[in-house]
């Protein structure tokens, strides 16, 4: 009797749940090489259902998004006949890439009121780190911030970047470019139905620097003084060489 | 093919950065300067970040002025001891020019004082430099014209402190070449650049050095203030990427003997007039940057999250 009621509790509470995401990612771990030139990630998955599809159409939204950084916006203006940075407004804390794709148009599978709960599209996800930006003198900056990013690829919303076959199963392509930062990336996936969350889930991607980048890297942070050491060995062991090589050439 | 460069955290045509060296390298080979005063705006132009180009530069000036002091010290044309005066000078500016740029990074004007220093520097540099070698052109078609006296040289000899410099048979005060160490070293740290393109015209008019010195001395100061400056960027901003300045590197090594090899072919006041245009061409582009308005008003500079 009590299995019966508390079956009956879950049934109630299941409309919301009728739609499950079980989602993949290609590559949860991506190294960076020195012959890195950019990678490229596709997330997939599928809606899991349990009763026949409900009206409304159904959304996906895939997104990607990189490790926090500090990013100060400075303003050039004119003084005394040049151009000078003048005025900036430092972001504590911005991703560093923020990649969004859709299945539909944003505005007809997002309503405004869940993007300001979830951090969905560019600004707002933006926002949700940096805290307020409409500040009135700092508006144009956040704006020069988003634009910059915009067209340097590191924001971009791809609207129909995600395919949705048959209600069912979906992918998205993303393109990692080649100024990648190191360190943790998540993949949100929101499956959505008249503008509100069904359900979401989101994957782990770790960027790392490997082999001699690793190193390199490591070394130039750790051990300054013998990072230092040794470029300047290599230069002048270069310098050495070459005076030599090109000395035994004219001798010859 | 793409490589990705550590420390700028840029992916870069290989190709290109083995180009940039060895167009550096002609010019280093051609009109005997270290090129750092080109590799560095070059740099920034393909997108390193101005730290990690002022700091690289350093680090290549190192190789190429390594074996140009080295053929300079067969033919025992370096002044040891004065070099050692210039250095002392240079690498006290240098640390000074250390302090001076990290403090300029901090409040997010290094992009204008880099600009500034090459648009003043060069503009001058050039313009001197193109009417000498005209003038020198025109002596030369008009044989029996008396070369104009420096009275600077009188000042060398009033200052209180004077050595014996036997290589370049002088005798006179250390502040001048310590003065001049010093400026070179401050512009090595800021921007980039080994300092020849100074320090040549300065021992020459201002010291009074012989001719037959002044390159070899002039190298081995500048092989020794440019490796303490890639040293100290490498500590304060671990910006020095190596694996950038070895690509620069290999490809000037090529590119001077090149230089070389066509600078036989040149006579030198045509070498010279060539090297102010060229020198005076960077200065303009760079100074109608500065004056012209920006295509983009606003940049971006990142760090640390906090």
């Amino acid at each position: 009797m009590i299995l019966r009621a508390l079956l009956l509790l879950i049934l109630m509470t299941l409309p919301a749940q009728a739609e499950r995401v079980v989602a993949g990612i290609s590559a949860d771990n991506i190294g960076i090489t020195a012959a890195f030139d950019g990678s490229s990630v596709l997330i997939f998955g599928a809606v899991k259902r349990d009763a026949p599809e409900p009206e409304g159409q159904l959304g996906v939204i895939v997104t990607l998004e990189g490790p926090p950084q500090k990013v100060t916006v400075r303003r050039k203006t004119r003084e005394m006949g040049i151009w000078v940075n003048s005025d900036k407004m430092v972001i504590s804390s911005v991703p560093s890439f923020y990649a969004v794709a859709s299945s539909a148009p944003l505005d007809r599978i997002l309503s405004p009121e869940t993007d300001a709960k979830e951090h969905i599209s560019v600004p707002v996800a933006v926002e949700a780190y940096a805290g307020p930006l409409g500040r009135s003198d700092g508006r144009p900056f956040a704006e020069a911030l988003l634009r910059l990013r915009e067209t340097s690829g590191a924001y971009s919303v791809s609207e129909r970047a995600v395919t949705l076959a048959a209600d069912t199963l979906f992918r998205a392509d993303f393109d990692l470019p080649a100024n990648l930062i190191e360190g943790e990336y998540t993949a949100r996936m929101y499956l959505l139905r008249e503008g509100k969350v069904i359900d979401q889930t989101y994957a782990p991607i770790k960027v790392q620097r490997i082999g001699l980048e690793r190193f390199t890297y490591a070394l130039s942070r750790e051990q300054p003084l013998i990072y230092g050491l040794m470029s300047l060995s290599l230069a002048i062991f270069a310098g050495w060489a070459a005076a030599a090589a090109f000395r035994m050439i004219r001798n010859s | 093919m793409q490589i990705y460069l550590p420390i700028a955290e840029v992916s870069v045509n290989i190709f290109l950065l083995l180009g940039l060296g060895g167009l550096v390298g002609l010019l280093s080979g051609l009109f005997g300067v270290g090129g750092g005063f080109i590799i560095t705006p070059l740099l920034f132009f393909i997108g390193i970040p101005p730290t990690v180009a002022v700091a690289t530069g350093a680090n290549q000036v190192v190789a190429s002025s390594v074996s140009g002091v080295l053929a300079q010290f067969r033919r025992k044309a370096v002044d040891v001891p004065m070099g050692i005066v210039l250095q002392v000078g240079g690498i006290l500016g240098s640390g000074l020019g250390i302090v001076l740029f990290n403090w300029l990074t901090r409040l997010g004007q290094v992009d204008l004082a880099v600009q500034l220093a090459y648009v003043v520097f060069l503009g001058g540099i050039g313009a001197l430099m193109l009417q000498e070698s005209i003038r020198a052109l025109r002596r030369a078609n008009r044989p029996g014209a008396v070369r104009p006296r420096d009275q600077s040289r009188k000042l060398v000899h009033r200052l209180p402190f004077k050595m014996r410099f036997r290589t370049s048979g002088l005798y006179i005060s250390v502040i001048p070449p310590f003065l001049v160490g010093m400026t070179v070293g401050v512009l090595a740290a800021v921007m980039g650049v080994g300092g020849g393109f100074i320090m040549v015209p300065a021992m020459i008019y201002l010291l009074g050095m012989p001719t037959k010195v002044v390159i070899g001395t002039s190298l081995f100061q500048i092989l020794i203030v440019s490796a303490f400056t890639t040293l100290m960027h490498a500590i304060t901003n671990q910006s020095v990427d190596v694996i950038l300045a070895l690509l620069l590197i290999v490809g000037g090594v090529v590119g001077a003997q090149i230089g070389t090899r066509l600078g036989a072919q040149l006579k030198a006041e045509q070498l010279r007039i060539l090297l102010a245009l060229l020198v005076l061409a960077v200065a303009l582009k760079l100074g109608l940057d500065l004056v012209l308005p920006p295509s983009e008003f606003y940049s971006l500079q990142t760090g640390r999250a906090r």
